[in-house]
């Protein structure tokens, strides 16, 4: 349950974020950035053995936006991956103590 | 914002007895003995018209209808021809002369029961599709993929050769084979994937109850009808494939093929069914 | 080569039941492979069942038809020892048949 509270939360954060910067177009700049963030937090949740195929898929997606010159949408698609990615990290870290609480004793 | 506080006051609470509890849940020796036992009764208790044997079909004895179905299709089933050309190829030699035979104990006839075991040389659990790849390259061939075809066929022919033989997975007194058991049974029940689900989501919380059309099974036996031919595949399947799919579908990223972690996952599953029989080759919907 | 039909026919009194399960991709053509290619058609297209030199059961089948599909029917008459007849006919030309005996 708390997994999908701290996504909500993080999506209206980055809803937010995404509002208040409507104003200015993102740069081809501001989407390298994002991107890295984004592959940077997938690339742990990698390590941690728990990427989400929606992560390599949004990742995909802004990447495909990107190079059809949308640095909007694609900003836009690399911080949900972002976001998707570290809820991965959340729940492969936070499993690590809780998967007990579903074992058969 | 009165909810917020009581679902606070709420998390509080849960979090004071869960350190209450959690001294009893730390307790860390590993019982696997302990374990099955508790495994097996949770599920008889929890579907007690159930015969223990009959765990080993899966969503076919959660559903009468499904059961009338399948009684049916066992007379002529989808597996028979994957299960010719595993027989066909099991008794071909590799091209050094060798044959499979050469690799397994008592030539590979009525010895799946005992897959997985724990290898004390390598330190790592060593399940029946590993050992028939290795046996492949250790004899100049090319191993075979771990999910479908030639692999599924090969350890169909050898499931059926076993029908009837109870499980019987070994865990020596080894602290490492403790620990790859442990392993095994923390990814059962650890969530994954966008969706959230461990694999004891589906298969300890929610047997006989449907996920979309399909009827769950019970943990208990779910690995004893291996290699399957699943009419949603249109083709046969091994446990590799199944562990792979399950993860996709529940958008995790799957692992490859033979990782530790899911040898360890096999090695978890195949040892609280012991005593169960082979049901393999089998047949799901 | 081995026969793509696998056949089972028995008689219980008056009435035969006969199963059969056949080897075929039954591809209907409407789907696309791992590189975004179709698959192109190849299915069963006429699938017959002789008893005494006349059909006892005759499909005329589509690419709707699963793979290595699997027939059960029942006809009135035959007797143990009796020979059935099973014969398929593809897309491509391409046929085989085989003969079982009833049980």
């Amino acid at each position: 349950m708390s997994v999908e509270i701290i996504k909500i939360a993080l999506s209206l954060g980055l809803l937010v974020a995404g509002a208040t910067c409507a104003a200015a177009a993102n740069s081809e700049q501001d989407f390298k950035a994002a991107y890295a963030a984004a592959e940077a937090a997938n690339k742990e949740a990698s390590a941690l053995r728990n990427q989400w195929t929606t992560t390599t898929s949004t990742l995909a997606a802004a990447k495909k936006a990107a190079d059809g010159g949308d640095f909007d949408a694609a900003v836009a698609s690399a911080r949900e991956a972002e976001a998707l990615a570290r809820a991965s990290i959340f729940q492969a870290t936070s499993e690590k103590e809780r998967w007990k609480a579903m074992e058969i004793r | 914002m009165n909810e917020r506080s009581v679902i606070h006051r709420a998390s509080a609470t849960l979090a004071v007895l869960a350190a209450l509890v959690a001294p009893a849940f730390a307790a860390d020796t590993v019982d696997p003995v302990a374990d099955a036992r508790a495994f097996r009764k949770f599920f008889t208790d929890k579907f007690p018209k159930v015969k223990l044997e009959d765990f080993v079909n899966g969503p076919y004895s959660m559903n009468e209808d499904l059961h009338r179905q399948w009684e049916e299709k066992e007379q002529f089933p989808p597996y028979e021809f994957s299960l010719g050309m595993g027989k066909e190829m099991f008794s071909s030699p590799f091209r050094n002369g060798r044959s499979y035979q050469d690799c397994f104990p008592n030539g590979g006839i009525g010895v799946r029961q005992n897959y997985p075991y724990f290898d004390e040389k390598e330190g790592k659990v060593v399940t029946l599709e590993l050992a028939l790849n290795r046996c492949r390259e250790a004899n100049g061939e090319a191993p075979f993929s771990y999910v479908r075809d030639e692999m599924a066929a090969l350890t169909a022919y050898m499931a059926f050769t076993s029908r009837g033989k109870p499980f019987d997975i070994k865990i020596p007194n080894d602290p490492r084979a403790l620990d790859a058991y442990q392993k095994g049974k923390e990814y059962f029940y650890t969530r994954r994937g966008q969706l959230n689900f461990s694999c004891a989501t589906c298969h300890v919380q929610s047997p006989g109850e449907r996920i979309r059309a399909e009827v769950l099974a019970p943990a208990l036996g779910i690995l004893n009808a291996m290699p399957i031919y699943r009419s949603e595949w249109s083709s046969m399947g091994t446990t590799s494939r199944r562990f792979t799919t399950c993860n996709s579908q529940i958008r995790g990223v799957p692992l490859n093929p033979q990782d530790d972690e899911y040898r360890n996952l096999e090695y978890y599953l195949s040892y609280v069914s012991n005593g169960l029989p082979i049901s393999g080759p089998g047949a799901r919907p | 080569m081995a026969s793509t039909i696998r056949v089972r026919a028995t008689s219980n009194g008056d009435t035969t039941e006969v199963q059969t399960l056949i080897q075929h991709p039954m591809d209907s053509g409407f789907v696309k492979d791992a590189k975004g290619e179709i698959i192109p058609p190849h299915f069963i297209q006429q699938l017959t069942f002789e008893h005494d030199g006349k059909n006892v059961f005759a499909a005329d089948w589509g690419g709707g038809i699963s793979k290595d599909p699997y027939v059960k029917f029942s006809f009135k008459g035959g007797k143990k020892g009796d020979d059935i007849k099973v014969s398929w006919i593809d897309n491509k030309g391409a046929t085989d048949t085989t003969t079982a005996r009833i049980q």
